[in-house]
């Protein structure tokens, strides 16, 4: 942003120096808490977000290319907002929330209003975003996360993030959102709903990637036109959870 | 004693490491923006953010005030100088900074020198432009519709956009060549614009001493020579007074050939302030106002007999230049080497019709990787080709071998005129094939249709005019397209070479050194490459478009030989023998009857400095000029396989097999490299790189997250494969190869998708064949053209 001379801020903080702020972890009652200043490779290479945290798990290695994931943060692409990060997508399809800390304590703000609009946040001035957190899963988590780019380290031409928990074979909790589609990260609800309280089958699989293209407002631009984005977000979504009802019928 | 053994002092053949490697991985190296003299001051350039606008008034008052400022340039005070246009390498002229109208957006509106580069830029921002916009034309339909604006209000006698009209070959045998066809193929396509982006972008510092009246320029120059030559020209100073460091290049790719304005406003500044000012092009100025290439559309037609053989082609070219003429090329020919398409087939008629147009857009047109539009020709050629095979019914390999040009035909005449020299075509046919294993690919694609998988191979077989030039038909500013050497062997027996050439990565300090040591056994480690300050090398052409082996490479070969016949008469001199009586081996000259007796070449240099005959001049050294007699022809095949998901339309690259051709390989390690290093340009082409303008002008990929360099990660393996047919009139029997890769390679990636999508009834999808216009092929069965302005809703 600096350099692109859009922000010329008087004073920068490093925060990197503050203590105690690079974990994540899983708590007693199964919530994952993110520090703020925990990398995106912490994450990639994480064996507890591989063995409990599918989604997760799956969208860390997507993220940007490398070079980034060294140096960036998931609190911080959060923060930032932008309409085509991959975490805010993966955070409201987990219905996650970012704990902010300003001189009167800790509020915690959910990922979904969270993110205001293009590069906006719920901070206030005084506020900085210290993790974000995922509240523990109702069942057995799986889920998934697809992106197009054109080339490792572009930004994405469309993303969609899909988090599910089962009991049994019944979907008890849906979450779905989509990078890139609109002006901010979109949340697909009415999707998620139809997954939940019913198995997973090709017919609810069919009606949630149609209301999941449906949820998207994609403009046309130089990376493809509205009607292709959409299209990616149905075929992203069907392939997600389709790829979970096999691997449901394979451990049957 | 014997002579030393080739391989072991690096020579010919021999896959010698880089030496200049040991520089650039530990980050030593000599960019000009490492350079820091003292005093020096920094230039930034306030760009046009409009792309066609009458300039109503510039204010700079309040960049003039700010502290730290030292200067401040307008096309008003370029005028004053006559410096506020200046000519093109094509003819034409090219505004340095702004006078009447800005043509383009990006375009160098002012510029300011500061005491830092952050001062100059906060005032450049404080210079206040009065635009008034005028309409805007980003492409050749509506260049040349009735009542277009006039872009080039500036020059006399041009009342609409057109550029030039050029036609070469013969019209009425091609046309009755095209009467006589059993089926015409027809196909339209659009090259689209593409950038070189050389890691490093451009600048220059200029050096003006008052004192000794000296003027030293550091820059990112392809061509230091051809530099100096200009500004002496330009800025009318005396040419022995102008000293250009060319100093290590971060790569080139044809864009630091021409001459750009911040080069020549910021000698203007030096000689203006008396001290050093430097200047360094930040990214997005690098992609948006220099040398761009390409942007060429076709209307292609093949006349063909129902065996396969092509009786004619036609091919009417339509080049969008942008707003100035600057393409930097040498031919005699207004659209390059166009007509060089085709030059592997045996083709009786042909006629070439060419336009350019101008438009609101950067100059367009320089050779990226590229002989001067051989990058579009053997595009059109391999896609038209491909069209025409598949309108045949008939197989593509088959196609291309039916109408290949003989190995016993060489040396061929081409119908437009160009005379290639040797190959083996069919044989680099058959090495790609046998590696791709092509009929078991094309029963496997049959296999994977019936289950719904699209998968496709493409074939791109080319030869290529590389190694510009002779001097019959090319020249700069009216300098013949020679190169040169100069060859000082020590005392010790190490030697100093210089050539006219200038190595931006292609590895100069290297190959010189192996060509020395196959001429005259002194080991490539004893020989110390230099290139690029005009004070010290000899006058030649600079580097681009494959040119340094076949012509500066030559020269290096003739100098050696040059060195060797004065060696020889020492040799006779030491060893008190008649110069017939000697024999030459690598290294060493021996007595024809006793072979034991003999001098080593080292031993030779010492006695041309202390021991020479009587009479002879002393030292060991020379300097040969090259005249090329023909361009050297290069043969490549590149066969590419695919899987297309027609869900999404992405691509995946399943092979790439590349056969090349390039004659005697001195190094084949740095051969391999450039291979590799096209290829990867070629995928980036075909696959994901676009640069292209909104109806205002726009310029879509003003930086690299929207303009897209491919990385390891993406970019597929390339399995390499050779065949050598020596160049028969070069002295060691090299073709050039720089370009081969990037020249042919993005023909193959567009046939193998055009191959897997055939079914749709699709014939062509403009590059970049980007995963939204392959969906939209598959889905409305209707060809997808990639012409700007580019759909922003």
């Amino acid at each position: 942003m600096m350099k692109l001379r859009f922000a010329s801020p008087e004073m920068l903080v490093d925060i990197n120096e503050i203590p105690d702020l690079d974990y994540h972890r899983i708590d007693d009652d199964g919530s994952i808490r993110v520090g703020a200043v925990c990398r995106h490779a912490d994450l990639e290479r994480s064996s507890l977000l591989a063995t409990r945290q599918p989604t997760m798990a799956a969208a860390a290695p997507l993220v940007a290319d490398p070079i980034v994931r060294m140096r960036g943060t998931l609190v911080g692409s959060v923060c930032h907002a932008d309409p085509q990060g991959d975490w805010a997508s993966v955070m409201t399809a987990l219905d996650a929330s970012i704990v902010a800390q300003g001189p009167n304590g800790r509020r915690s703000i959910a990922v979904r209003d969270f993110v205001r609009g293009p590069f906006q946040n719920a901070l206030a001035f005084d506020e900085v975003a210290v993790e974000a957190v995922v509240p523990a899963p109702k069942g057995e988590p799986a889920g998934g996360y697809l992106k197009l780019e054109r080339r490792v380290g572009d930004y994405a031409t469309v993303g969609v993030a899909v988090a599910i928990d089962r009991v049994g074979s019944q979907v008890s909790r849906a979450g779905i959102a989509l990078t890139a589609v609109g002006p901010a990260t979109m949340a697909a609800d009415a999707a998620a709903h139809a997954l939940t309280g019913r198995p997973l089958t090709t017919d609810t699989i069919g009606e949630a990637a149609e209301l999941a293209a449906q949820a998207a407002q994609p403009k046309t631009d130089h990376r493809g036109s509205a009607d292709f984005k959409r299209q990616l977000v149905r075929v992203f979504t069907s392939r997600i959870l389709t790829g979970l009802l096999r691997s449901e019928e394979e451990a049957a | 004693m014997t002579a030393v053994d080739e391989v072991k002092i690096g020579g010919m053949g021999a896959s010698r490491r880089r030496v200049e490697d040991n520089r650039f991985i530990r980050g030593k190296g000599n960019y000009v923006d490492d350079i820091v003299l003292p005093g020096m001051l920094h230039m930034e350039i306030l760009r046009s953010p409009l792309a066609h606008a009458r300039i109503r008034s510039i204010d700079t008052s309040k960049a003039w005030a700010m502290p730290g400022v030292r200067l401040v340039l307008t096309g008003e005070t370029m005028a004053a100088r006559n410096l506020a246009w200046m000519p093109t390498l094509s003819y034409d002229t090219q505004a340095v900074l702004a006078t009447d109208k800005v043509r383009f957006q990006g375009q160098e509106v002012a510029c300011v020198i500061a005491d830092d580069p952050y001062i100059a830029k906060d005032a450049c921002e404080a210079i206040v432009v009065d635009y008034e916009p005028l309409p805007v034309i980003v492409n050749p339909t509506q260049s040349m519709a009735e009542g277009a604006p006039l872009i080039r209000d500036d020059k006399e006698n041009q009342s609409d956009n057109v550029i030039y009209d050029w036609e070469v070959g013969d019209k009425a045998g091609t046309d009755r060549a095209f009467a006589e066809a059993d089926l015409v193929s027809k196909i339209e396509l659009h090259y689209p614009r593409s950038h070189p982006s050389p890691i490093e972008c451009c600048g220059s510092i200029a050096d003006f001493n008052r004192a000794t009246s000296k003027l030293t320029v550091y820059l990112t120059t392809q061509a230091p020579h051809i530099i100096r030559a200009a500004v002496a020209l330009v800025a009318e100073l005396p040419e022995q007074m102008i000293r250009i460091i060319s100093p290590d290049i971060g790569g080139g790719f044809g864009n630091k050939v021409p001459v750009y304005p911040g080069y020549v406003a910021s000698i203007l500044a030096s000689i203006l302030l008396e001290r050093p000012v430097k200047w360094i092009e930040d990214r997005t100025g690098n992609l948006i106002s220099t040398g761009f290439a390409r942007d060429v559309y076709l209307q292609g037609e093949l006349a063909l007999r129902r065996d396969g053989r092509i009786l004619g082609v036609r091919m009417n070219t339509t080049a969008d230049h942008g707003a100035f003429f600057s393409d930097a090329q040498p031919s005699k020919f207004k659209i390059g080497l166009m007509h060089s398409a085709f030059s592997c087939y045996d083709i009786p008629n042909a006629h070439l019709v060419a336009r350019g147009v101008y438009t609101n857009k950067a100059p367009g047109g320089v050779a990226y990787r590229c002989s001067f539009r051989v990058t579009e020709a053997m595009f059109f050629q391999e896609r038209m080709v491909h069209a025409a095979a598949d309108d045949l019914g008939m197989d593509q390999a088959e196609f291309r071998r039916v109408n290949f040009v003989r190995d016993d035909d060489f040396p061929h005449r081409t119908s437009w005129g160009f005379l290639t020299d040797s190959g083996q075509y069919g044989k680099c046919l058959d090495v790609g094939l046998e590696a791709v294993g092509y009929q078991d690919f094309l029963k496997e694609k049959e296999e994977a249709a019936k289950r719904g998988r699209l998968l496709g191979i493409g074939i791109s077989t080319m030869t290529e005019p590389l190694g510009a030039g002779n001097s019959r038909e090319y020249d700069i500013l009216g300098i013949k397209m020679f190169d040169s050497a100069e060859l000082k062997i020590h005392m010790t027996g190490k030697a100093l070479l210089r050539t006219g050439a200038k190595s931006q990565g292609q590895g100069h300090e290297t190959t010189w050194a192996q060509i020395v040591a196959h001429e005259l056994g002194i080991p490539a480690e004893d020989v110390l490459v230099e290139e690029g300050d005009t004070d010290t090398a000899p006058f030649g052409m600079g580097t681009y478009a494959s040119r340094s082996t076949p012509v500066a490479g030559a020269a290096v070969a003739m100098v050696s030989r040059k060195i060797r016949a004065k060696a020889r008469k020492i040799a006779a001199h030491l060893l008190e023998i008649s110069e017939e009586d000697i024999e030459w081996e690598l290294g060493r000259f021996y007595v024809r009857s006793q072979p034991d007796r003999g001098v080593t070449i080292q031993e030779c240099a010492v006695a041309a400095y202390s021991n020479m005959p009587d009479g002879m001049e002393p030292g060991l050294e020379n300097v040969a000029y090259y005249d090329p007699p023909n361009l050297t022809w290069p043969f490549a095949c590149y066969i590419v396989t695919v899987e297309v998901d027609p869900q999404t339309g992405v691509w995946d690259v399943l092979r790439m097999v590349a056969v090349d051709d390039c004659g005697v390989r001195i190094n084949p390690m740095i051969v391999e490299g450039q291979i590799m290093g096209g290829l990867t340009e070629a995928y980036a082409m075909a696959n994901m790189q676009f640069i292209t303008f909104d109806d205002e002008g726009n310029c879509i990929g003003s930086n690299f997250t929207d303009y897209l360099l491919p990385t390891a990660w993406e970019t597929p393996g390339f399995e390499l494969h050779e065949v050598v047919t020596p160049c028969p009139h070069h002295p060691i029997g090299a073709k050039g190869i720089g370009e081969c890769a990037a020249v042919g390679g993005p023909a193959a990636f567009v046939n193998a998708v055009m191959d897997a999508v055939k079914g749709s009834g699709v014939r062509n999808i403009d590059m970049p064949v980007l995963p939204d216009r392959v969906y939209e092929a598959l889905q409305t069965g209707q060809d997808v053209s990639g012409a700007p302005p580019v759909r922003m809703a």
